[in-house]
């Protein structure tokens, strides 16, 4: 959207809506191109459903679905044909809004000089396509995040204001997701330009699709759509409201934020530490993660130098390490801020949960810790404890 | 030994470079020389005054090289691990000569493959290799050099990563310290957006607990990470052993997998007791709890 990327700016009222078919998938690629856009969306790609740039509408995972588990992620064949009844894939968005690499400046030294150079190069307009309702509210995060203070990001902003969201409403969620739990879904919330929900019946393969911009009311006007029927917007809504209803995980019905500042010597701490492998995938694939480490490098000359941004990770011992040594030396430690921050702490940073209940950390950890099943570990020992040590 | 002599001209700015090799392959010494792009910028900055698979001299008089050099060194290379008395011996001369001192690849850093003998009775293996036993002189253990010498820097990986090795000389040149993390693979596969090979593919993997470096390379091709740069900073093996064996790996191949070229790593040395230990129940996830929520509530 290019419009200021905060996150209490309501979307506009869906100022259009219409109905298209599976063909109208290929125009809306091609509209997208047409002005400008890199279009990015999900598609088959080693085993998995990945984000990636698309060049047809042909390359979305038509007829592909995942069984997701803790720990475990399998594509399965899926007969009707539908693209995007899968939940969520390896990746997020900030693959593209927040890049694992950025160069952010290069240096060299020329005579007596150090002449400074900021990588020049225009930030890419992008197109998603398939951005899910607890995606639009992880990109909402990271824009209050990344750039919600005093200091913007100027890579993330540079991305994301140029960028063009097209959600995609959640008919089929997987065993690891609990969006409802953190009222992030599975109905689009605002910031889209675009929002499709699909429907697969009796009578075809075909999207429901409204505008959220004038630029999404734009881009609509030129797709091969008919008026909205009261029988697919009716199909459409009932999909949605089923996939509330078969969420795979639920977080425990507490205050999370509560419960994590009440159980930070709970024992299980100790229990979810031996198991945690400190690897840092929860974080890399989390949505709205966003913490970098940066490295200065040189080169063999020594008269050119450069600085990059990483992803880093909370779980990484150089994480917290200050003079002397890490402060979360302890796998303990560490487990407990990310989570203790995710579904704690981020609301006194940034004024909401961190959590969007997309399900990725407990898919993508090797050893299937399940965030929501340590929330409600620790909300099963606040109940257990004697009264005394409930203060 | 003299060691007060430095063989360059005194005119010579370049600080000087030497490579020492122990009990290896050579493949950690041949990656200097695979830095083909490098080499001549490396060459204005360096002097390398003893290198024995560059050349035969010693300095740049070119006086005949010996396995144990003059010196001074303003940064030592040392590929291989100590197998030999005579060896134990070389590597604190070396260690005088240098002011420092970093050890490349698994072998100099861990043991290498060698130190599986750790495990055995050399003099028998010696018995059933050598027709004549007698004329071999070795040493019980493999050893990495730091438990003979102080080490300033270990570089990892067998053999060590090309990028790695000019970021280590590099830095010593800025007088900086090396951008070399000690986190997993894990972070470099998800940094270059391959999907997780075990959480798809059901793979195993020891990317988890091992030391990143070589850039996740085997993942990026559907291989599970066999540990070349062995174990990454705290590692969590008991919960890795456990998903190995998850992940179908016997009791056999999850105590193979660790006994390679970082063998005798000390943060493996749990390894066959945690084995054993998983053998009782290979399906499950150490630790894990049977509590989680299925379905809506």
């Amino acid at each position: 959207m290019h419009t200021d990327t905060d996150v209490n700016t309501p979307a506009p009222a869906a100022s259009e809506e219409k109905v298209m078919g599976k063909d109208g998938m290929a125009a809306l690629v091609g509209a997208l191109t047409g002005r400008g856009y890199t279009v990015v969306g999900p598609t088959v790609r080693d085993g998995a459903i990945v984000l990636a740039e698309l060049e047809s509408a042909d390359q979305l995972p038509y007829g592909w679905g995942v069984e997701l588990q803790a720990g475990q992620y399998r594509l399965r064949r899926r007969p009707d044909g539908a693209a995007f009844a899968n939940a969520a894939g390896p990746q997020s968005w900030k693959t593209f809004l927040h890049p694992s690499r950025v160069r952010q400046w290069s240096a060299d030294r020329v005579g007596e000089e150090t002449v400074f150079t900021a990588d020049p190069s225009p930030p890419p307009r992008y197109a998603f396509l398939g951005v899910r309702s607890c995606d639009l509210r992880a990109v909402a995060i990271q824009d209050r995040v990344l750039t919600g203070g005093p200091h913007r990001d100027p890579v993330y902003q540079g991305r994301r204001s140029g960028a063009f969201l097209v959600a995609v409403e959640c008919t089929e969620p997987g065993g690891t997701c609990f969006c409802v739990s953190m009222g992030t879904g599975p109905a689009a919330g605002p910031g889209y330009d675009l929002v499709l929900t699909e429907v697969v019946d009796d009578d075809g393969h075909r999207f429901w699709i409204r505008s959220g911009s004038r630029e999404g009311a734009e881009v609509l006007a030129e797709l091969p759509a008919h008026p909205a029927d009261s029988a697919t917007r009716e199909a459409a809504r009932a999909g949605v409201t089923a996939a509330a209803e078969r969420m795979g995980r639920t977080m425990p019905e507490a205050d999370l934020r509560e419960l994590m500042a009440g159980t930070l010597d709970a024992p299980r701490w100790d229990d979810v530490a031996g198991r945690c492998l400190t690897c840092g995938n929860c974080t890399m694939v989390c949505p709205t993660c966003f913490c970098t480490t940066t490295e200065d490098v040189t080169d063999l000359t020594g008269d050119h130098a450069e600085r990059w941004r990483l992803w880093d990770s909370c779980f990484d011992l150089d994480f917290s390490h200050l003079h002397g040594g890490p402060v979360r030396a302890s796998t303990r430690s560490r487990y407990r801020q990310w989570m203790t921050h995710k579904l704690g702490t981020w609301y006194d940073q940034f004024g909401s949960s961190g959590c969007v209940g997309c399900g990725r950390c407990i898919v993508w950890c090797p050893v299937a810790i399940d965030i929501t099943e340590e929330a409600a570990a620790l909300h099963d020992w606040t109940r257990s404890r004697p009264p005394e040590d409930a203060s | 030994m003299d060691t007060n002599t430095n063989t360059g001209p005194d005119t010579d700015p370049r600080p000087t470079l030497a490579v020492w090799k122990f009990a290896s392959c050579d493949g950690c010494q041949l990656t200097l020389l695979d830095c083909e792009d490098e080499l001549l910028a490396l060459t204005d900055r360096v002097r390398v005054e003893h290198f024995l698979e560059m050349s035969s001299a010693e300095g740049p008089d070119g006086e005949r090289a010996d396995l144990t050099g003059r010196g001074p060194y303003d940064l030592s290379l040392v590929e291989g691990s100590v197998t030999t008395p005579e060896d134990a011996e070389r590597i604190r001369h070396i260690r005088r000569v240098s002011r420092r001192l970093v050890t490349i690849g698994a072998c100099a850093t861990a043991g290498g493959i060698q130190a599986l003998r750790n495990f055995g009775d050399v003099a028998e293996f010696r018995a059933a290799v050598y027709a004549r036993p007698e004329y071999i002189s070795t040493l019980r253990t493999s050893t990495p050099i730091s438990a003979h010498v102080p080490v300033d820097f270990e570089l990892r990986g067998c053999p060590i990563d090309r990028r790695q090795l000019l970021e280590v000389i590099t830095a010593h040149l800025a007088g900086r310290k090396p951008n070399i993390s000690g986190h997993s693979v894990c972070f470099e596969c998800k940094r270059r957006g391959t999907t997780c090979i075990t959480v798809a593919h059901g793979t195993p993997c020891l990317g988890p607990v091992t030391h990143a470096g070589c850039g996740a390379i085997c993942p990026a091709y559907g291989r599970g990470c066999y540990g070349c740069f062995g174990p990454s900073e705290g590692p969590n093996l008991r919960s890795m052993v456990g998903q190995l064996r998850h992940d179908g790996m016997s009791e056999r191949d999850v105590l193979r997998v660790f006994r390679t070229f970082n063998a005798a790593a000390p943060e493996y040395a749990p390894v066959p007791d945690l084995t054993a230990e998983a053998q009782d129940c290979p399906q499950d996830r150490t630790g894990r709890t049977d509590t989680t929520p299925e379905g809506p509530v």
